[in-house]
């Protein structure tokens, strides 16, 4: 069967199961949109505003259903435009697959109207990427990079489509199976391996789980939950993992790092065996390498092994699937007895959870209450009590992430979306909008700020025509509060470029999208407006006026140990020694 | 990390995919960290379909073992060996036209009749030399010649292949496993080993 190659690239999507695509027509993809027009389906596409966008949805698509997620641009200027996207998923181990337009093949390289090096510009923000020289060769590659979007550590894979190539003919045969000889990601962890981190656990006094989202992307929440029970182990989430561990639980200690709690960051100090599953052991999280668990012996269980002592010296490394491993690890653990510890063993766990309890009394997530300004911590308390923690919260990046990372009382995997690992500006919109189109019988809620609203607020356009219930909860605070916040913790408090206020009326640019817009200035008028938009159908746009002098603590300042973070706004002292340590942003 | 404390030159061997893009990826995981890679050559295997690279870097143990990984990540590698962990040769291609004035073209020829150099080209005024050998090797024909003019000069870049091994995956000794006879035949494989390394054929400058 002849076809042409757009129509190859749709039946191949068919193929794949894939039911929407994020994207944006232009001159080099117009005839995937051509063929778009009377194909069979079901195949929807969702019009963005911006081709970043397309890239951020496919992502949000992806966590809330664990799906590959697909986006569609043009050549030159949307490919461009397409990377931080790319980049993002990247950092963050999205499974997406994003394909662009290219010009005609005997154009490429020849400075074309929108060429750009798309394969070249790609390259080292994706898992892999493709360049489809021929017709014939269009089916294969899709399949493979499905294949290897999803498998493995999971990452975007990007496909660039010279035009005429979508033009040609070609047989349509969609492979079966797909045989990489030079990728074989590795799930079952090495027997012996695991074994040694079950004998290292069955010796452990004051074991900490340092949990990241790859517990997430293998679904090995159940899994977790069973092994942090059966031992007994606190469980301390990276941004990444929210969710993976409810936050309610007795062992939960919530997030550790920069802006993590008190107890996990004292927890992680004083512990004597880590044990990491799915985590990187990223720079926010670690502080200053020195002192992140200094006493403990180290198991990392990584899908990837380039991530496994990256940063950190580990002592027990295990390659695999989280979720494989864990199983397994529990096994083991049966094996060893750790159903019915030694009284001493008892004991000491005993005394040891009493300390992290210790901990997490002293020093909670906490805020002062003003009658007056409103609290950002507090929107996001009565987000939690109005959802019941069953939202899929989504974020932008700034002081309301950590906020919400902090104050939200998490109790489902892939219910929490936010720029981990690149920390992007402006995802919070379109990964809602993506988070939506996977879960439409869920309340999707975007926390965002007002300076990450902006970076991608033309968006409220796709919501409306899809009429995407999105609950948008903006934590205004007039401008980049982060940025704010470290200018007046580290430099000094001199402040430069971070006011915002002269940022649109949120209220009337929601209207003038077409949404609903809520204000909310007073601390009792938080409730009412929450209750109103989360009861009203359609898209919503709360703007919440927050005290702009709220900073986010504890806090770490970059380069510094996260046993020395800062509780609270510090005095003139404790800030010159900050500025004096600050060893970068 | 270039002169980080226990820096040292290691020669990787990888086999890759035969496709377009691929050396690019290889040359923009190192350009990526900020990191040089001293040399690079590449040519076709046996297997058409695959090609193998031999890249010499520089770098602590640390440093290495992340580029190893990081290179196994990259979906069209296919193997990493660092061959600076095994027994192994390597060989530098140099060609260079020098100066031949009437007065030094015999010293020109007995210099390179020292180095098994081959003449490859003549005109009244100028050789143009090939020559192979390890780095030190070349580097001394080329001091040598330097006083008589050196016009032009290219170098390949090294590549590199494992001894005795067939694979390079594995030390010889390191394959003969456990059991009664591994010990006879491990101390067989080494002295056959050491035989090798004496044999001017094999080692050295006068190959």
């Amino acid at each position: 069967m002849k076809l042409s190659g757009a129509r190859i690239v749709l039946e191949s999507l068919k193929r794949e199961g894939v039911d929407v695509v994020f994207g944006l027509p232009g001159g080099a993809v117009l005839p995937i949109y051509d063929a778009l027009y009377d194909f069979p389906g079901p195949l929807r596409h969702v019009l963005v505003r911006q081709e970043a966008a397309a890239g951020h949805a496919a992502e949000g698509y992806a966590r809330v259903s664990g799906k590959v997620g697909v986006c569609m641009v043009t050549s030159g200027p949307a490919a461009t435009n397409l990377v931080t996207a790319l980049q993002d998923a990247y950092m963050d181990s999205m499974p997406i697959v994003a394909f662009t337009g290219q010009v005609p093949t005997h154009l490429i390289g020849n400075d074309a109207f929108q060429e750009a090096d798309n394969v070249g510009i790609t390259r080292p923000c994706t898992k892999h990427n493709f360049l489809v020289k021929d017709p014939k060769d269009i089916a294969p590659t899709i399949k493979e990079a499905f294949y290897i979007a999803s498998t493995g550590r999971p990452g975007p894979v990007h496909v660039d489509l010279p035009k005429d190539i979508l033009i040609k003919q070609a047989d349509f045969d969609y492979p079966e199976t797909v045989h990489l000889r030079s990728y074989n990601p590795t799930y079952e962890g090495h027997p012996g391996q695991i074994r040694k981190a079950a004998k290292a656990i069955m010796r452990a006094r004051r074991a900490v789980l340092y949990v990241g989202g790859g517990v997430i992307a293998s679904d090995a929440a159940a899994e977790l939950m069973e092994l942090a029970q059966l031992t007994r182990i606190p469980v301390t989430t990276t941004v990444m993992a929210m969710g993976a561990f409810p936050s309610d639980h007795p062992l939960s200690m919530g997030m550790l790092g920069m802006h993590g709690g008190y107890a996990p960051n004292m927890a992680v100090y004083n512990s004597d065996l880590l044990i990491a599953v799915g985590a990187r052991f990223d720079d926010r999280v670690t502080g200053k390498v020195e002192f992140f668990a200094p006493q403990a012996e180290i198991i990392h269980i990584d899908i990837d092994p380039s991530s496994i002592s990256k940063n950190i010296k580990v002592h027990i490394p295990i390659v695999g699937d989280a979720r494989r491993v864990l199983a397994k690890l529990k096994g083991f653990l049966l094996e060893e007895g750790a159903g019915d510890p030694p009284a001493a063993t008892r004991e000491a766990r005993d005394s040891w959870l009493r300390q992290v309890l210790q901990w997490q009394t002293k020093h909670p997530f906490r805020y002062d209450w003003d009658d007056e300004l409103i609290k950002p911590q507090y929107v996001i308390e009565e987000v939690s009590n109005l959802t019941r923690g069953e939202a899929i919260i989504v974020t932008g990046v700034g002081q309301h992430q950590m906020w919400a990372a902090q104050h939200y009382r998490f109790r489902h995997p892939r219910h929490w979306l936010t720029s981990g690992g690149l920390g992007t500006m402006g995802y919070g919109l379109p990964a809602a909008m993506g988070a939506q189109v996977g879960r439409p019988d869920r309340l999707v809620v975007l926390i965002d700020g007002d300076g990450s609203f902006v970076m991608n607020s033309q968006e409220l356009a796709t919501i409306v025509e899809n009429q995407l219930p999105i609950k948008t909860v903006i934590i205004n605070n007039g401008g980049h509060g982060m940025v704010r916040q470290w200018q007046d913790v580290i430099y000094g408090g001199r402040f430069c470029s971070i006011d915002l206020s002269a940022s649109p009326d949120f209220v009337k640019l929601a209207e003038a999208y077409g949404a609903v817009g809520i204000r909310a200035i007073k601390p009792n008028e938080v409730v009412p407006a929450l209750e109103k938009a989360f009861a009203t159908p359609g898209p919503v746009v709360v703007d919440v006026m927050v005290d702009k002098d709220e900073y986010c603590f504890p806090m770490v300042p970059a380069g510094g140990a996260n046993k020395d973070m800062l509780l609270e706004k510090p005095n003139k002292e404790v800030k010159a020694k900050a500025a004096k340590s600050q060893t970068g942003f | 990390m270039q002169n980080g404390q226990g820096a040292r030159k290691h020669t990787i061997a990888v086999l890759v995919e035969n496709k377009f893009g691929v050396l690019s990826r290889v040359a923009g995981l190192f350009s990526a960290r900020g990191y040089n890679i001293e040399s690079l050559s590449v040519g076709e295997t046996l297997d058409p379909t695959v090609s193998r690279m031999t890249l010499v870097v520089r770098g602590d143990e640390f440093v290495i073992e992340q580029v190893v990984k990081q290179l196994h990540k990259l979906v069209d590698v296919i193997k990493v060996i660092d061959l600076t962990k095994e027994n192994h040769v390597e060989r530098e291609l140099v060609l260079m036209r020098v100066n031949a004035e009437p007065q030094h073209r015999t010293e020109i020829l007995r210099t390179a009749d020292i180095f098994r150099a081959k003449v490859v080209d003549v005109t009244p005024t100028t050789f143009t030399l090939e020559v192979t050998g390890d780095e030190s090797k070349l580097d001394a024909i080329i001091e040598l010649l330097r006083p008589v003019g050196i016009q032009e000069l290219v170098r390949t870049g090294k590549v590199a292949i494992a001894r005795g091994s067939k694979t390079a995956r594995r030390r010889p000794e390191e394959r003969l496993g456990k059991g009664p006879d591994a010990e006879r035949r491990r101390r067989e494989l080494t002295n056959q080993l050491d035989e090798q390394s004496r044999d001017p054929r094999v080692v050295g400058f006068a190959d």
